[in-house]
């Protein structure tokens, strides 16, 4: 008993514990009213189950979530990764074009000026932030604006609808039983480890969320750290945007990653990092999308309508940037040691 | 300040001025290039139409001037109209009932954001983030389908036409929306209140250290909000005659942009109330170029909207700079 209490009081504090016991939490409901949920078979060399649809499910939202992690990391934050994810999907499915089995433009060439234009857009987002300096809210409030706008310019207003097999591969195909998708997911999370813990790029973004003018003054180059940490928050938005388009077939202006920014954001939340800017965890926001992910199908799954998840999300997010919030803990502890003298 | 010179040219003004001169600017060319647009009736239309975005811009006017953001308006504007909607349709209850109940209602919901912002210093566009949410979210859980009002006050005071000269007329709403912005105008310069408000965007420390009530201001500023978020609702209501959880989707973003057109410094501390009403009228006259036009498709409304306000925001930079590197050449 003891051990347990000096394991809780060395983790409590720690964002990743609340992530794991929140899954896990889940994943025991799934089990008392879904006792299939953790099954798993393998039909036509696929590998299928609740858990892989989850996934597979959230394998956009996971991509997303590392982009949003860096850029909150540096205390801003991108709110114009919907949009993007519906520039490039349109300009990736307007490459291909609508004929069936066949493609006006290579694919290797579609990929790179699909996620080319969305790092641009990240580019831009990051120019807007460290050369003109405007707030990161308001400078990808203008893409968020305008952005739609731009995606539906590109498809003329339609919803592009594309026949064209090879673009499905990476989005719905399957390798060695599992999803293509989460090699992805893995191939980007390995790259972003590396690139934040293994090069000192990760320890700057730390420190200019921690202290930017302290980071300014002992010689980090804030703007430039800022601008990459925008500009892969709109790569990994652009991939995202693939992984979508790919996975339905379409691109429509209008809705594609609807909703996401704010989806990403509280996988961030829900992964400890501090949403003011500072330490971060990308391990901590691949569980808070995976959470997101689980308790959208769970209530799904269940039978609830699937508009009142946002009911849920919101209250988790309440939840979680309480929790976040000193001034909340101290209120709560203090309440706490109030009743526990009162009970002595 | 020098005397004698009682019009002297107060370069504080120079962004609202820019934004009015650009709405008459777009008016007249409008009227120039489209027959038919050069009207009375247009230009009531146009206050008509967005009566309830610039009710609830009001309201944000104050939330970033005092420094703050709010991201939730368009899902309350939803939210409200459909508990108004519900409460007189399936709850049959009186709409001189309802109204009060929905404008509290929104009052309370902007005053318990307000509060976890101010009392537990969660980042404003998180908290409000999570407000959208919630109120979308109780929209469907109130119903997912759309609820229509057949209440037969909402009907009468929906259709009624004031008569203007000239044979033209406008809608009770643009009366309602008139005595907000009025509301707002007295609130910023004639109370105590607008004066703690505009302190506090300046500088929080100085508003801290002058004594000002700065944690109980910022609760009022977002409680304001919530109530016009609730008035604007209950005209929204009147405007669709009816409650639907998807309505007003994207308002927040229309509003903030208007905000800003209108001049309000987003870094908080400046700004006018009767700017952002002409901000949200320049939005109003580029759907209007664009529905008279007819060949130009409606999203260039959005690019247009988005260049806009970042001409604005850079201008707004390049002002602040300006009078930044002013001061400090008198300091030296």
């Amino acid at each position: 008993m003891n051990r347990i209490r000096q394991f809780w009081k060395r983790n409590s504090s720690n964002g990743l514990t609340w992530s794991v016991l929140a899954l896990v939490g889940l994943a025991v409901f799934n089990l008392i009213f879904r006792p299939n949920f953790f099954s798993l078979e393998i039909k036509n060399g696929h590998l299928y189950g609740s858990m892989i649809d989850i996934l597979w499910n959230g394998a956009p939202l996971m991509v997303l979530a590392l982009g949003m992690t860096l850029v909150i990391a540096t205390g801003g934050v991108d709110l114009s990764v919907g949009p993007v994810i519906a520039i490039t999907a349109a300009v990736a499915l307007s490459l291909i074009g609508t004929q069936t089995g066949v493609t006006n433009t290579p694919l290797p060439v579609v990929y790179m000026v699909a996620l080319g234009i969305a790092a641009l857009c990240g580019l831009w987002n990051g120019f807007l932030i460290t050369r003109i300096g405007i707030q990161p809210i308001v400078a990808t409030l203008i893409l968020f604006v305008a952005g739609r706008g731009v995606a539906q310019m590109i498809t003329n207003g339609k919803i592009v609808r594309i026949f064209y097999d090879p673009y499905f591969f990476l989005g719905g195909g399957y390798l060695l039983f599992i999803p293509f998708s989460l090699f992805i997911v893995a191939g980007v999370y390995l790259l972003g480890w590396l690139f934040t813990r293994r090069t000192t790029f990760g320890l700057f973004l730390e420190s200019i969320g921690t202290n930017p003018s302290s980071s300014r003054f002992s010689g980090i180059n804030e703007k430039n750290v800022k601008l990459l940490a925008y500009t892969i928050s709109g790569l990994c938005a652009g991939i995202a945007g693939i992984l979508i388009s790919s996975n339905l077939k379409s691109a429509d202006g209008n809705n594609a990653g609807l909703w996401y920014e704010l989806d990403a954001i509280l996988s961030v939340a829900l992964g400890g990092t501090a949403l003011a800017g500072g330490r971060f965890s990308l391990a901590g926001s691949f569980l808070g999308a995976l959470i997101i992910q689980s308790l959208t199908t769970t209530i799904y799954s269940i039978g609830i309508p699937p508009q009142v998840v946002m009911v849920v999300k919101a209250v988790v997010v309440f939840l979680v940037s309480l929790l976040q919030s000193e001034n909340f803990r101290k209120l709560l502890t203090a309440k706490l040691a109030f009743r526990k003298g009162a009970a002595q | 300040m020098m005397p004698g010179y009682p019009f002297k040219f107060d370069r504080k003004y120079l962004p609202v001025i820019v934004t009015i001169l650009m709405f008459v600017f777009a008016f007249v060319a409008a009227s120039i290039k489209y027959t038919g647009f050069g009207t009375f009736q247009v230009f009531y239309n146009m206050l008509i139409d967005n009566s309830f975005i610039i009710i609830s811009a009001v309201g944000v006017t104050f939330v970033i001037i005092s420094g703050n953001i709010d991201l939730s308006m368009g899902a309350m504007i939803a939210f409200v109209s459909m508990v108004a909607a519900a409460l007189t349709e399936k709850v049959h209850l009186s709409p001189f009932l309802t109204i009060p109940l929905v404008v509290a209602l929104a009052t309370l919901m902007g005053s318990g954001m307000g509060a976890i912002i101010t009392y537990f210093k969660v980042p404003a566009f998180i908290a409000t983030l999570a407000g959208m949410f919630l109120a979308r979210g109780l929209c469907f859980v109130i119903s997912i389908e759309a609820i229509n009002i057949n209440d037969p006050f909402f009907r009468d005071v929906a259709l009624f036409q004031i008569p203007m000269p000239g044979n033209t007329f406008i809608s009770i709403n643009v009366i309602i929306m008139l005595v907000m912005v009025l509301l707002g105008i007295y609130l910023a310069h004639y109370t105590r209140f607008g004066r703690a408000v505009y302190a506090i965007g300046g500088s929080e420390q100085s508003a801290l250290l002058m004594g000002l009530p700065v944690n109980r201001t910022k609760v009022l500023v977002y409680a304001f909000n919530g109530f016009c978020s609730g008035v604007a609702g209950v005209v929204y209501s009147f405007y669709l005659l009816s409650g639907y959880g998807l309505n007003a989707n994207g308002f927040e973003l229309d509003i903030i942009s208007s905000v800003v057109i209108g001049g309000t410094l987003l870094s908080g501390g400046f700004g006018y109330v009767i700017g952002t009403v002409f901000g949200v009228l320049i939005q109003g006259i580029i759907q209007n170029i664009i529905t008279f036009d007819g060949t130009l498709n409606s999203w260039w409304t959005r690019i247009v909207v988005g260049l806009l306000t970042l001409l604005f925001i850079v201008m707004q930079r390049v002002l602040t700079f300006k009078s930044k590197s002013r001061v400090t050449k008198s300091a030296t």
